[in-house]
Order: C-alpha cells, then sequence, then structure tokens
C-alpha cells in the first residue's frame, strides 16, 4: 500500500514524559501499530492511521460527508423510535439504554438515511452508526433501511448502505430478527427493477446484518481489516474448542473465500463508488 | 373448570378466533384480540410448561417428534434429494419431494438426531451454507414445476464454524431471504421444535407461519443472550421472559399466524396426536393458498414481512 506523508502538521515525536499529557485530546495512539498520531493527522487522512494503514471505526455522519460531494446531505426518516416493544429489562431497562445511546448520539437510533449527490449523481446512503448500542439492527434499523430501499425504487435512485453492526438487537426479540427477512424483501424489488445497492461492510459487520442486506449487494465490498462474519469469533472458538486460523474473518480472509467483491481503502472509497454507480448507470 | 372443562373451551375459542380471522384476514381487530388473550390464559392455566424457560426445554426435548418424525406420520412417497451442488450434502437439513393429501410438495427442513451416532451425522441441527443453498435449490425446483412449499423448523442456530464462515453462512442465509420472497408457489412455514435465529429463519420466510405450542423462536438462545446482557450464565429464565419467544407472544407481534395445539404434556409424548394436530392446521393452510396465483402469492408474502416491526415516529403514531 502506498502512503505520502501528510505535510499539513508536525510529526508526532514525542518525548516519553509528554505522552501521558499530551495524548489526552490533542494525539491517539493507533489500535493497531500502537503509533502516537496527531489526531489533525488523523482526520486529514479520513481517520486512517498514517504509519499502519489501520481504520478507524467512524460515525455515521463522519461517513456521510466524507462520501458525499462536498460533504452534504440532508437525512430522511430521523423521526423513528423503538416503543420498546417487549417492555426488555436486563440489568436496566431497554428504554434507559436507548435513551442514553440517544443522548450519547443525538441519533434515535443505529442508522442515519440520508440524500445527497456522488460524483454529482442523486444517491441514497444509509450509514450505520456502531456507537448506538453496537450498531444493532432492532425495527427501527430495519425499518429505515427498507424505507431507503423504497425511496431509492421510487425515485429510481441508487442506494448505498454502509453497514457497521454485531447484528440483530436481542433487546427486541423476533422482531428484530425479522427484519431481516423484511430488507431483504424489499431488496427483491430494487433489484428487479435494476437499480443499483452497494453495500459497504465495515469494522465490523457480524451476525444479522451480514446474514441479509450486507451481503445482497450488486457489488458488497469493504474496508480493510474489517471484521465480517456471521458467527462472532468467540462463539466459534467456545464451540469448536481450538484456536482460530490468523486473520479469521477479516476482509483480507472474506476476500479470499470469494465472498467479497473488493476491498477498498476508505481514502479511495469515494472514488470507487462513483466509477461503479457510472457502470451501472450510463 | 376442570382439565377437560378447559379443554373444550379452548376449542372453542380457537375455532372462533378461526372463523374471525378467515372473515376478516387484515384484522387486527381487537374481538380477536381479546378471544387470544382469553385462549392464552387458559392455555397457561391447563399447561405445566408455561413458562419460557420450560418451553424452551420442551422444544429441545430429545423425544420430541422432528421433521422426518412428522413427515412419516403425514406424507406419502417422501423422496429425498441432497445436495448443493457447490460443495456437498448438509444433513442438518432434509429436502425431498412428498406427497400431501394428494398435492405434490417440496419438503424442506432442519433434522435433529435422535441417539448419539444421528446426533452427531445431524450436527444437532446445526445447518451449514450448503444446508442452506440445498434448501434453496430444492425451493426453486418446487416453483419451476408449480409445487408448494412446506419448511420445518427445528434447529439451535446455523453452525458457528471456521468452515461455516469460509464457505459462506452469512451469504448463503442472506440469499435465501432474498431469494424465498421471490418464490412463485406456496409457502407455509411449521416452526416445530426450536427457531433458532437466522438459523432457523433462513428457510423460514413463508406466505403461512404455523408454530407449535411448546416450540420456541428467537433471535438469540437464553443462554446467549444471558451471556451477552447479564455476563453470566445464572440468568437463562429471565432471559427466556424477556426475550418472549413462545408461541403465544409471537402470535401477538403478528410474527406468527397460528399456534398448533400440542398433546396436553406436549408434542414429545405422542408423536402420532402431535401429527394429527399439526395436519388439522397445515392442510387448510395449504388448500387456502393453492387457489392464489404467483404474483398475489409473491404480493400477499411481501407484505406479511413488510408490516413486521414496531416502530413509532415521534409525536405521531406510526404503523410500518
Ligand atoms: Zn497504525
Amino acid at each position: 500500500m502506498t502512503w505520502f506523508k501528510s505535510n499539513k502538521g508536525p510529526r508526532a515525536v514525542l518525548r516519553e514524559e509528554d505522552k501521558t499529557v499530551r495524548t489526552e485530546g490533542l494525539f491517539t495512539k493507533c489500535e493497531s501499530c500502537r503509533a502516537i498520531i496527531w489526531k489533525k493527522d488523523l482526520d486529514a487522512n479520513d481517520r486512517v492511521c498514517p504509519k499502519c494503514g489501520y481504520h478507524f471505526k467512524i460515525g455515521a455522519h463522519e461517513r456521510l460527508r466524507m462520501l458525499f460531494d462536498e460533504g452534504a446531505y440532508e437525512t430522511l426518516d430521523a423521526d423513528l423510535v423503538s416503543p420498546d416493544p417487549l417492555k426488555f429489562v436486563d440489568r436496566q431497562p431497554y428504554s434507559e439504554k436507548l435513551a442514553a445511546a440517544q443522548r450519547a448520539t443525538g441519533l434515535n437510533d443505529a442508522v442515519v438515511n440520508a440524500r445527497g449527490k456522488l460524483g454529482g449523481r442523486a444517491t441514497l446512503i444509509s450509514a450505520m452508526e456502531y456507537s448506538f448500542i453496537g450498531g444493532s439492527m432492532g425495527s427501527v434499523v430495519g425499518e429505515m433501511i427498507t424505507l431507503a430501499i423504497e425511496r431509492a425504487l421510487a425515485e429510481r435512485v441508487p442506494l448505498i448502505a454502509v453497514s457497521a453492526s454485531g447484528g440483530a438487537r436481542m433487546h427486541e426479540g423476533v422482531l428484530s430478527l425479522i427484519q431481516m427477512a423484511k430488507v431483504s424483501a424489499a431488496l427483491v424489488r430494487l433489484d428487479d427493477a435494476h437499480i443499483p445497492f452497494i453495500s459497504v461492510l465495515t469494522d465490523p459487520t457480524t451476525g444479522g446484518v451480514t446474514a441479509s442486506y450486507a451481503m445482497l449487494g450488486d457489488l458488497n465490498i469493504a474496508e480493510p481489516g474489517a471484521l465480517i462474519g456471521f458467527a462472532g469469533p468467540r462463539v466459534i472458538e467456545q464451540t469448536i474448542r481450538q484456536k482460530l486460523p490468523k486473520g479469521f474473518q477479516r476482509a483480507e480472509f472474506l476476500l479470499q473465500h470469494g465472498m467479497l467483491d473488493a476491498i477498498v481503502d476508505r481514502r479511495s472509497l469515494r472514488n470507487y463508488l462513483i466509477i461503479a454507480q457510472s457502470f451501472f448507470l450510463a | 373448570m376442570s382439565d377437560d372443562e378447559i379443554a373444550d373451551k379452548i376449542r372453542s375459542l380457537e375455532s372462533d378466533i378461526d372463523r374471525l380471522a378467515r372473515e376478516r384476514p387484515s384484522s387486527r381487530g381487537s374481538e380477536v384480540e381479546r378471544l387470544r388473550a382469553e385462549l392464552r390464559r387458559l392455555r397457561e392455566a391447563i399447561r405445566p410448561g408455561s413458562k419460557a424457560w420450560e418451553r424452551t426445554l420442551l422444544a429441545r426435548h430429545e423425544q420430541r417428534p422432528y421433521t422426518l418424525d412428522y413427515v412419516e406420520r403425514l406424507f406419502q412417497d417422501f423422496s429425498e434429494i441432497h445436495g448443493d451442488r457447490r460443495f456437498g450434502d448438509d444433513p442438518a437439513i432434509v429436502a425431498g419431494m412428498a406427497r400431501y393429501h394428494g398435492h405434490h410438495v417440496m419438503v424442506v427442513g432442519h433434522q435433529k438426531g435422535r441417539d448419539l451416532k444421528q446426533r452427531q451425522y445431524r450436527n444437532f441441527g446445526y445447518a451449514q451454507p450448503e444446508g442452506y443453498r440445498k434448501a434453496l435449490r430444492a425451493m426453486k425446483l418446487a416453483e419451476k414445476f408449480s409445487r408448494p412449499i412446506i419448511a420445518f423448523i427445528d434447529t439451535p442456530g446455523a453452525y458457528p464454524s471456521v468452515g461455516a464462515e469460509e464457505r459462506g453462512q452469512a451469504e448463503a442465509i442472506a440469499h435465501n431471504l432474498r431469494e424465498m420472497n421471490r418464490l412463485a408457489v406456496p409457502v407455509i412455514v411449521c416452526i416445530i421444535g426450536e427457531g433458532g435465529s437466522g438459523g432457523a429463519l433462513g428457510i423460514g420466510v413463508g406466505n403461512h407461519i404455523l408454530m407449535m405450542e411448546n416450540a420456541v423462536y428467537t433471535v438469540i438462545t437464553p443462554e446467549g443472550c444471558s451471556a451477552i446482557l447479564w455476563k453470566d450464565q445464572d440468568h437463562v429464565e429471565a432471559a427466556a421472559e424477556a426475550l418472549k419467544l413462545t408461541a403465544p407472544d409471537l402470535q401477538e407481534f403478528h410474527i406468527i399466524d397460528e399456534i398448533v395445539p400440542e398433546p396436553p404434556a406436549g408434542a414429545q409424548t405422542d408423536h402420532k396426536a402431535a401429527a394429527e394436530m399439526l395436519d388439522g392446521k397445515l392442510r387448510p393452510a395449504l388448500e387456502s393458498l393453492l387457489g392464489m396465483t404467483g404474483a398475489q402469492l409473491r404480493e400477499q408474502r411481501y407484505q406479511k414481512f413488510r408490516s413486521m416491526g414496531a416502530v413509532v415516529r415521534l409525536n405521531k403514531l406510526y404503523a410500518p
């Protein structure tokens, strides 16, 4: 992989005593190579580690700003919320967990539906927010993705889904599970109408989201190093009681096994999507 | 009331509900809801295994009738077809041609084993990608020759293993979810035991969904839910309750259409009676769908799943 050194700021060369003080706020540590990176460098680099290429997790709005022309878009369906249909309580009530996630993210649930332009072409993007209860899919996420598909169909506009999800949301029981079927059913109509649907799988995309729309794109593409699978690695380890192979369930592993069309670096993702859409839509 | 009187009352309520549902198929009317609530109360009164965790254990009972037990009792000329024509044959899912009350049908279903050897052969009902691909191949074959499909669900879940992931477990299930929606023939789903998450749903997209009274259908096992949300293994009962995985719960959420009653102590006590009870719901369900065109069946199935979920719009009511 090629990487051009950023000249936008000073390099992060720190004395040992500086680290403890100054990493707070201005600097961040790469989760992969442990390099200390100046945050402004990281932001200017689409939150990809300049040293090792590790893709940091990013939020839904950050994703949308990166992808749409001029970072401009309008949000849709943002007023849908879960009524906590099961009145689910574990160690804390689901309603409280939802309220806390809503306060922390400013979103009503784990996906943002948006309309904007991509390479000058009207495009719909649904971007998932992993920090909202692990990007889990309950009724609201399922409904919003379905609405995005229906809107793509009605307006004859291509749709991109950017996934980051731990799977179906337990707190809504089978109502969450069944969203997999609902979204997949809607995709039949999009498919029949020859309207492009591109799935972008980011770290991590597992469980019910992978086993539904995330694997049903005309193209399924992933960011480097993204964890992608059906069962979580720990569940598999417990079941088979053996060590997992190196790189298991990473994007590169899936590509090797024929499950992905491409692995695309975040810094090239926008360009890749523009090329794909122009292939699909003349 | 004695148990017999309660049983009589349950039967009359069931026929009232059936009649109302037939007369106004789209209704979620209060009368049907009221009768269902009454039915639930009576069933709870007569059943020892009415609690969610007890039902989960019953659903997993090793003497419970499995797919081939029902096939043997309800179908004639069952002729199995094997393999996904891609990689292999998964014994955790069976598929085959059969006749049911004179109709040619395609049967697909999870299959568990009864003794140790069979259990291992069937991988405890944990299906792999080739199982889902075989099932879809069988369903497409049925569609090609205009035969209805009857799917039996009984799995703890899709198999979590390195091989299953390598061969695209997620893709196999996702593909089935989309392609089952295209099928232009009737699809009836019977949840007979464990409806384990995506592994169950992977052959579970139908026009009509039946669920045995002591079957469960859940997004995650109570054990898994307890481990993740309670961070221990001591809360399986609380998790089972919270997940709302029983047939009456799922009927309330419009996930299933009908509950198939079981013999009083559960289907495991009397396979013949359990099969007859399933027959009592399966046959009318099939025959009512046979009059529909392929386009109508696709549309009905689409609308059925489209309306599933619980969502509100801020400040105003919203029905998906
Ligand atoms: Zn790094």
